[in-house]
């Protein structure tokens, strides 16, 4: 028999959820439902010539070929850096997981990267790839010859946020995959030793399986991370340039709205912003997860 | 009993402490928002100190808000919570929406209204017809102003046989390709870099050669201008520097002043263009070698070359305010007029003194024979009165359309685009947000 504690009031669950509800709203709801408000107005900075123009701002953007390229850029960034960043992390994580000396020390200085901000980041990745100033971008050209210019090739400069934005979720995504790792029962892994199985194999007949919800979380987190919070990278690195080719969702609004004071259209982009992430994280919880196996 | 007591002995206390704070504090606050920040930042904050300590009726206070941006952001935020400061710090290409913000009070009217009488005629001309409204009145106060020249390696100009190049005339671009190509075939690098391409070889070289940046007198006279980059000689000069990159006469270092100015410094580059206030960082950072400035070059057609124009920011004053605290204001912005603080700012920051006494009192005390550099952009910034070409700039949404020009330009020095492609998108894409600011504002 189970005890329970049953309250009568209808009022008290109103009243104990009342406090988040009450932030939620204040500072989710309130804001997102004024930036929708805005997206429909033609305003100047001021906010004393303002006028309710419908979806006009939606259509400028969308008839606009740059903010057409600017999506395309940000698909192709986000997908990118979660691929590199996924990958190296599961590398890592599967290296780490075999290391027996100096375990603690090896796995703390793999998660250092993660605490260093975006912007920092950014920073570090510019003193080391910047064609005129950059170590790295100085002695490959120097040395290999080869014709590395972030300031003017776009392709170049994409390749370079793209490093910065990665490198730091690497660590992220290493301490999600080794903690997964480390929940697989050895028995498993041992008995398809056992049994002749290779180490590739053992790591893509159960690790992989096993580790899908890992998986799984950590894309979501990826994505979203790489839609968002890589602003800091591109601000400090290219500032959207050269040619607007690393110009990613997030930047355009930052460009548009703060420092371009077009507050219509930069609302416009948040709107088209957020509906993207909810779309893909809806897709993602709708056909990715059928295949996670969550138990074993 | 005794406690009601005691709250009402402390309640007394308090508000005697209160109301003592009222006589006490007689000085009026005068709140100050700017941009200035590092090295700037505590020369901004020594005029300060002098001008409370100078008289005991208001106090300043300086704020520094961030660069130039956030400073603004701050600005609108303040405004639209009515919260203004008196004096916000803006910057150039913000003066239109300033301008047209409506929470402006003109400097030229508060002036006249609190009792001065500002002898305008004694500032720097091409200063202050940036800051005029179309009937030629001052809307804001010029703060920080600085003007592009070309600096150059003196040790590698010897090396190919070239002397020291003159300060006030100017050389010609093919004279500047023929010194570049020497440079390059001498084993340099590059040959020429440029900071802030869009401000230097587009909106400067638009006003050197009184060539229109924009109809309707660059958008002075009204909000319906277009703009008119794409005529032939500024896409001629695009053009030839694109062949420049050719054979490395010219080289693209990035949109700001860092990537150029270290090519010039590591002697990669013998010819750097920015802004003025790359002289104290020049004389910071250069060791091994000797370097110059000197008027932009100037291209052989144009017999008479006009005025550069400025970068910077001026000190705008808010609404809202008692007329006591616009007293304060006044006396405040005319102490920064001074000649005192004119030549301490001017010494100590680089940035052009705004009114011809203070120039010329520092000429007399020898300052210029003494510092040759600081002296080039005064001369072409100076060396004939505006035109509607050269005065200024005024554009909606100024900031996007640099950011528009930045982006086309450098698609031409990738060759992804001609250089009549690429600036007749950016003429095509600017008005497009021209456009959309005239419609912001006329409703």
């Amino acid at each position: 028999m189970i005890k329970r504690s049953i309250f009568k009031s209808k009022l008290l669950p109103y009243l104990l959820i009342g406090p988040q509800i009450l932030v939620t709203a204040a500072f989710f709801y309130w804001p997102a439902a004024q930036g929708v408000v805005q997206s429909m107005m033609r305003s100047d900075p001021f906010g004393l010539h303002n006028r309710f123009i419908w979806f006009d701002n939606f259509s400028a953007l969308f008839s606009d070929p740059l903010y057409l390229k600017s999506i395309a850029i940000t698909l192709t960034f986000s997908g990118a850096t979660a691929l590199t960043s996924i990958s190296l992390g599961l590398f890592i994580a599967a290296m780490a997981n075999r290391v027996f000396k100096a375990k603690t020390a090896i796995r703390t200085l793999l998660i250092w990267p993660y605490a260093v901000a975006p912007a920092i980041s950014g920073i570090l990745w510019l003193f080391l790839l910047h064609p005129s100033y950059g170590i790295i971008a100085l002695a490959i050209k120097r040395w290999l010859g080869v014709n590395w210019n972030p300031v003017l090739n776009g392709n170049d400069a994409l390749a370079m946020v793209v490093m910065a934005s990665a490198w730091k979720e690497i660590s992220y995504n290493f301490v999600f995959f080794l903690a997964g790792m480390q929940s697989i029962p050895h028995s498993l892994i041992e008995a398809a030793a056992m049994d002749g199985a290779s180490p590739f194999r053992r790591f893509w007949a159960i690790t992989m399986p096993l580790l899908s919800p890992t998986l799984f979380f950590v894309t979501v987190m990826n994505i979203i991370y790489s839609f968002f919070d890589t602003f800091g990278v591109i601000h400090t690195v290219t500032q959207g340039g050269p040619g607007g080719a690393t110009n990613i969702l997030v930047y355009k609004v930052y460009q548009d709205g703060f420092i371009g004071l077009n507050l219509g259209s930069s609302a416009a982009q948040s709107i088209v912003l957020m509906t993207l992430i909810i779309i893909i994280t809806v897709l993602q919880f709708k056909y990715v997860e059928k295949k996670v196996h969550y138990t074993i | 009993m005794k406690i009601k007591k005691g709250f009402t002995v402390l309640g007394l206390l308090v508000l005697s402490v209160f109301l003592a704070g009222q006589v006490l504090a007689k000085p009026i606050t005068i709140n100050w928002w700017h941009a200035m920040r590092s090295a700037r930042g505590k020369v901004v904050n020594e005029m300060i100190k002098q001008f409370n300590a100078s008289q005991d009726k208001y106090v300043v206070v300086g704020t520094n808000k961030g660069n130039y941006d956030e400073t603004v952001n701050a600005g609108i935020a303040a405004i639209r919570a009515g919260k203004q400061p008196h004096i916000l710090q803006s910057f150039e290409v913000g003066t239109q929406t300033m301008m047209l913000s409506g929470a402006v009070y003109p400097v030229y009217k508060l002036m006249k209204d609190m009792g001065y009488n500002v002898n305008w005629k004694d500032y720097l001309q091409p200063v202050l017809s940036y800051y005029m409204n179309a009937d030629g009145n001052l809307m804001s106060m010029p703060f920080n102003s600085s003007t592009p020249v070309m600096y150059y390696n003196v040790d590698l100009f010897k090396k190919i046989g070239v002397g020291r190049l003159s300060k006030t005339q100017p050389i010609t671009w093919d004279q500047l390709g023929e010194i570049c190509a020497k440079l390059v075939k001498a084993g340099v690098q590059e040959g020429m870099v440029t900071a802030w391409q869009s401000w230097i070889q587009i909106e400067n070289y638009s006003a050197i050669h009184d060539l229109p940046l924009a109809t309707r007198a660059n958008g002075y006279e009204g909000l319906d201008c277009k703009l008119t980059i794409n005529n032939p000689k500024v896409v001629h000069h695009i053009a030839q520097l694109k062949a420049w990159m050719a054979d490395k006469r010219f080289f693209y270092a990035g949109q700001k002043y860092q990537g150029p100015k270290s090519e010039f410094i590591a002697q990669k580059a013998g010819v750097y263009m920015d802004s003025i206030s790359a002289i104290a960082k020049l004389q910071k950072a250069v060791k091994d070698f000797e370097w110059d400035a000197a008027p932009l070059p100037v291209e052989s057609w144009m017999k008479k070359p006009q005025n550069s124009i400025i970068g910077g920011a001026s000190n705008w004053v808010l609404k809202g305010h008692s007329k006591a605290e616009y007293k304060g204001v006044a006396a405040f912005l005319a102490f920064l007029a001074t000649n005192k603080m004119q030549e301490y700012w001017h010494e100590h920051t680089g940035y052009f003194p705004i009114t011809l006494t203070a120039y010329r009192d520092l000429k007399a005390k020898g300052y210029y024979a003494k510092h040759p550099y600081q002296e080039v952009g005064i001369h072409q910034m100076t060396r004939r009165d505006p035109t509607k070409n050269s005065r200024g700039i005024r554009l909606g949404y100024f900031i996007q359309i640099r950011n528009i020009i930045n982006e086309e330009l450098e698609l031409v020095w990738n060759g992804s685009k001609t250089a009549q492609a690429a600036l007749d998108s950016a003429v095509k894409r600017s008005n497009i947000k021209l456009r959309e600011f005239e419609k912001t504002y006329k409703q």
